[in-house]
């Protein structure tokens, strides 16, 4: 128990000697932590109006529909069957054509009765339900078409008044909805060359008529399809009670469960979050690299404590403890803040349809979710200290009092050929060969930065495209495009304290060798273009690599998790990558200018 | 403290360094004067913080004096930009420093060829020239040797080849023995009396009477000024010489 006190308290109270070392690992890791806890978290948050609607709307647990009057035995028999409580309908649902406010649109229009049903009675937001000569729109269907309450809309050429608009669970709202109709539908996005078949519904609205006016509407019997809500003693059983009454004869009756019915409602931030979680992963890794870069500066930093810390007794199982203790408890608070930023940010990333009731509200958080977010974070630390802490506990105790500064790496063909090469960039190679652990994380860093930017480029440039071919409404490109934005701030952010934190432990690591140079002979503007040259080198190799095959290979990950047709994405053009891979050289020579222009400058004779 | 009988190569009027405002300044040189002809080799002495070391680093223009004028070669240096300051480096002034400061990732004869490099040389010339200085200094074994493999007055004499890379107008050594044992010393020694001998202008500054031995002139520091000068007749084989063991 001693022990443990003895680390935290050592490892406390060097935390807070070391203020701002400890803002940017908390802000790499936080970074990370939050992406993480917005990507589980969000499709959870994204839920919450649909439950307030289900709520709202007596919201069925089985919506079943068949595609003709011969089947409604079918229907009958499920609303007598075993679990079920409470039922609506069988009610008649024909495909139909909307024109309004000069637009046509596909609808299924299903036919109800004025009185409140037991099960799925649509909330209504504006009007009243329907009444005779009186249409009642699904409210996000009203909202795309500009439609209110005693507007006019044409029902297959037959005037109609819209009496109300309302909301209902038993399907998502438009333009996602479920088909119901024998005709078939098709949402999301067709392909300009491709024709649809006849009679099939492209991404259809939703209306309610009463039943006289839907009958005398249709053209025929023959046209007519049913839907039938059912309510379940146990919900959660809803899925069982499917597979147990999809039926032991020839046609099954296509049924529906409310969990499906969630799962398409929030299928946007299902596309949110898989965005999320592949940008939680890449923060990690550049996480992961800040850190290793920081933690490798501090041990430099720490080799005289070390020192004393074994000098007094300390076995190197405590040294490591100590290091690897402080890292740990910032991880741990990165992780809490992170969770916490996560849950309540999620709601500004969901999609908020006029089809469903209230707003997403604060996500709850699972355990899973907190382990999980608290494991990475925890990873990210222990990965990224692990090696640094284990050496300086196994250093000499002698040497560490010294304070001697671990020796840099010979790379001999790096320094042969930088004997060819103009001053400065002779210095910056041999800068960079000093550590090539830290140059590597370099290129790793900027080449992640870069693959996401990559693939950041091919998704606005679908998004952009999308208003026109249907697969996502212009609300939903604007949801998406928020995803990304936070993605792109929290990714170059990050990226822009990596660039920072290495260029600026490259200059303190190099405080001798750029003194001594300058002692021999190299201008301070020299030394200075040597040590942003020695980022802006690997930044370049970084870029390009995270172009090719980096970009290439996060998009194909993209594509084959969420099951993407690449072949829709238009990629970047040549000029895009080259401009890209400058750009970023520019953005990393410019972050590295201020901190290499003071190592440049520093006093030599304080240093030698 | 002058020596009007050759022209100066190094001249320093009134120079000054101070640290620090008001109860806590520090004047780490307090006015001296001081030429150095072609060829010359003087040695300042004096006790730990009098202002050596600081004093080497303002004629070498590694640090700006607060007050006073050091010219090389008859022009003011002390006036002149950084830039200007690292030029004159790579030529006319090299270091030779206590703890040698070589890169310890470059070999023996890497950190050699580093000042010709750094002075616009080829790679080829500043390779021949690094190489035939190790041969001169008898490290013609240990050119491809990193510094941790040599030993300590191994070491030093690869420092001394680096300065001596860019056949420098003056060669300033900051304690060159202080961190040698009693056999590298004597070593070192014998390298600064050859390079006295080949006429190479040298300001060393030592704790040690036997490298000061070897000089035309001993100068004495206390606070931050010059106490006493002494010329040493003949040099090396004068008296102070014979004392340090120097004499065949």
């Amino acid at each position: 128990m001693g022990r443990i006190v003895l680390v935290i308290r050592l490892a406390l109270r060097d935390l807070r000697r070391r203020r701002t070392e400890v803002a940017l690992l908390l802000i790499a890791i936080l970074a990370a932590t939050t992406t993480l806890t917005l990507g589980l978290v969000l499709r959870d948050a994204a839920g919450d109006p649909y439950r307030s609607t289900r709520a709202a709307t007596k919201g069925p647990d089985v919506i079943a529909n068949v595609g003709r009057a011969g089947d409604l035995a079918e229907l009958g028999k499920l609303a007598t069957a075993s679990g079920v409580t409470e039922h609506s309908g069988p009610y008649p649902v024909i495909a139909a054509k909307l024109e309004a406010s000069g637009r046509t649109s596909d609808v299924q229009v299903i036919g109800r009765d004025a009185a409140v049903a037991a099960v799925d009675q649509p909330a209504v937001r504006q009007g009243s339900w329907v009444s005779d000569g009186g249409v009642v729109l699904e409210a996000a269907f009203a909202d795309s078409l500009d439609v209110g309450v005693g507007d006019a809309v044409a029902l297959d050429g037959r005037s109609y008044k819209v009496a109300g608009v309302a909301v209902t669970a038993a399907m998502p709202p438009y333009p996602g909805a479920s088909c119901i109709v024998s005709a078939g539908c098709v949402n999301g996005a067709v392909p300009d060359d491709r024709n649809l078949p006849a009679g099939l519904l492209y991404r259809p609205g939703l209306a309610w008529l009463t039943q006289t006016d839907l009958l005398s509407l249709a053209p025929g019997r023959s046209a007519l399809s049913y839907v039938m809500n059912l309510k379940l003693a146990d919900p959660d059983q809803a899925q069982a009670f499917v597979d147990r009454n999809r039926g032991d004869h020839g046609r099954p009756v296509p049924m529906q469960t409310w969990e499906t019915v969630l799962a398409d409602a929030t299928d946007l931030a299902r596309d949110s979050q898989i965005l999320l979680l592949l940008g939680a992963w890449l923060l990690g890794l550049l996480a992961v690299a800040s850190l290793s870069v920081l933690v490798g500066g501090r041990m430099a930093d720490q080799t005289r404590r070390v020192g004393l810390l074994k000098a007094v007794g300390g076995t190197p199982g405590l040294v490591a403890a100590v290091l690897l203790a402080e890292y740990l408890l910032v991880a741990v608070v990165a992780a809490a803040a992170g969770l916490t930023i996560g849950a309540l940010a999620a709601p500004l990333l969901t999609e908020s349809s006029a089809g469903l009731v209230g707003g997403a509200g604060t996500a709850a958080l699972t355990w899973s979710t907190i382990g999980l977010v608290t494991a990475v974070a925890l990873g990210v630390a222990v990965v990224a200290t692990a090696v640094p802490a284990v050496r300086g506990a196994r250093s000499s105790t002698v040497s560490a009092l010294a304070d001697a500064a671990r020796p840099p790496r010979r790379t001999g063909w790096l320094i042969a050929l930088s004997t060819r090469l103009p001053v400065p960039l002779l210095l910056a190679l041999r800068v960079a060969a000093r550590r090539p652990r830290r140059a590597a994380l370099g290129v790793a860093s900027i080449a992640v930065t870069v693959s996401g930017i990559y693939v950041l480029l091919v998704l606005n440039t679908f998004l952009g495209d999308q208003p026109d071919t249907g697969a996502y409404t212009e609300a939903q490109v604007a949801v998406l495009r928020h995803v990304l934005l936070v993605w792109t701030v929290i990714l170059l952010s990050l990226a822009a304290v990596n660039a920072t934190v290495i260029t600026w432990a490259t200059v303190l690591d190099n405080r001798h060798a750029s003194a001594l140079a300058r002692a021999l002979g190299a201008t301070p503007r020299e030394v200075t273009v040597a040590l942003a040259a020695a980022q802006v080198l690997p930044a370049l190799l970084g870029a390009v690599l995270g172009v090719f095959p980096g970009g290439f290979l996060l998009f194909a990950a993209i594509n084959a998790i969420t099951g993407g047709d690449s072949d829709r994405a238009t990629l970047p053009a040549p000029w895009q990558l080259v401009a890209l891979v400058l750009s970023t050289v520019l953005v990393v020579a410019a972050l590295t200018s201020v901190p290499a222009h003071l190592g440049g400058r520093r006093p030599v004779t304080a240093t030698l | 403290m002058s020596n009007t009988a050759h022209t100066p190569v190094l001249s320093a009027r009134g120079l000054r360094k101070e640290h620090g405002k008001g109860e806590g300044l520090v004047r780490a040189v307090d006015g001296v004067d001081l030429d150095v002809s072609a060829g010359e080799t003087v040695a300042i002495m004096g006790p730990s913080g009098c202002g050596k070391s600081t004093l080497l680093h303002l004629l070498g223009g590694l640090d700006r004096p607060s007050a006073g004028e050091v010219s090389l070669n008859g022009r003011r240096i002390d006036n002149i930009s950084e830039k200007g300051l690292a030029r004159m480096r790579r030529t006319e002034v090299s270091y030779v420093f206590q703890s040698f400061h070589l890169m310890e990732e470059l070999t023996a004869v890497e950190n050699v060829e580093l000042a010709a490099l750094l002075a616009g040389r080829s790679p080829r010339a500043a390779r021949r020239r690094a190489e035939s200085l190790l041969d001169q200094l008898g490290l013609a074994g240990r050119a491809r040797f990193l510094p941790s493999a040599l030993s300590g007055g191994q070491r030093q004499r690869v420092a001394v080849a680096r300065a001596l890379s860019n056949e420098p107008l003056v060669v300033l050594a900051d304690e060159p023995t202080g961190n040698l044992d009693s056999a590298a010393t004597v070593d070192v020694l014998q390298l600064f009396k050859d390079l006295h001998e080949s006429g190479q202008t040298l300001v060393i500054v030592t704790h040690d009477a036997r490298i000061a031995a070897t000089a035309d002139r001993k100068l004495s520091m206390r606070d931050g000024a010059f106490v006493d000068e002494a010329r040493l007749t003949g040099g090396t084989t004068g008296r102070l010489g014979a004392l340090a063991g120097l004499e065949d």
